[in-house]
């Protein structure tokens, strides 16, 4: 029988993941790729437990989270561009003008 | 029979996800990207949430890689150098940490126990009488409706703020 546990372990692990995403890559469209993982994952918990608890909230904060996913990916992307035509590169560690 | 079709799509996601993380071209790393969104949609169905997991085929896999994608396409990526990610030392030592960390939260997982084990019967019109579309619009346009509308205003800010910054100086 699949339990609780089974999601939130699974949940964790794509966390996991999508931090060592974050903190790895240079490219920064991967960046922002983990990024989203990471949110995806927190989006398992909360529908997870939405099945579990028996409470549609959880579906309904997913279905925020989603939003803001979506508006912050666009945002993260237009920087992206923008940063890609003031520099020539979306490497995070070329972008060092703000570094003391 | 659920327990089978949790760790299929469990091991799909997951690979997926690593397939995200660890490869070198961004083309790659979109498509697989694309597999995880797919594969997490098809757990959401798993849980009786149907309605999230057709908002999640629709806005995620749908819309946000797609525009990944035109972003890549747009800035001419893929003829760009690879950059050397950190040495293989340091890759290691983080998937150490990352392993710690979840045999860490493992007791506090373990924690959220319900009183069975198995999931709670559906007080959500569970005979079949509501749909998942309907206890969820239920709740988003009555208990929920500020945040509701917040979030079309954030949408909003987010095309403006977009549009803006990506904009070519005249």
């Amino acid at each position: 029988m699949v339990t609780l546990h089974h999601y939130l372990l699974l949940s964790a692990i794509l966390f996991s993941l999508g931090v060592i995403g974050v903190m790895f890559r240079r490219n920064l469209i991967v960046i922002l790729m983990s990024l989203e993982l990471m949110l995806n994952a927190v989006n398992l918990t909360f529908i997870a437990f939405s099945r579990y608890l028996g409470s549609i909230e959880g579906q309904v904060f997913a279905l925020f989270i989603m939003v803001v996913a979506a508006a912050e990916v666009a945002v993260g992307l237009a920087i992206a561009v923008a940063i890609y035509r003031q520099s020539g590169t979306i490497d995070v560690n070329e972008i060092d003008l703000m570094k003391w | 029979m659920e327990a089978v079709i949790f760790y299929v799509l469990a091991t799909v996601t997951v690979v997926s996800a690593l397939c995200v993380v660890m490869l070198r071209r961004p083309i790659h790393n979109i498509l697989f990207m694309i597999m995880t969104m797919i594969g997490l949609a098809a757990l959401y169905i798993l849980l009786h949430a149907e309605f999230v997991a057709m908002v999640q085929i629709v806005v995620y896999a749908g819309a946000v890689m797609v525009l990944f994608l035109f972003v890549i396409m747009l800035l001419n990526l893929e003829q760009m150098p690879f950059v050397d990610d950190p040495r293989a030392a340091r890759w290691y030592g983080g998937i150490a940490l990352a392993v710690a960390f979840i045999v860490l939260l493992l007791p506090a997982i373990k924690a959220y126990t319900t009183k069975t084990g198995a999931p709670c019967p559906l007080p959500l019109g569970s005979d079949g009488a509501l749909s998942n579309t309907q206890v969820i619009a239920r709740e988003l346009f009555t208990t929920y409706l500020l945040p509701f509308e917040i979030a079309s205003v954030l949408l909003l800010a987010a095309i403006i703020g977009a549009v803006i910054i990506a904009r070519r100086k005249p």
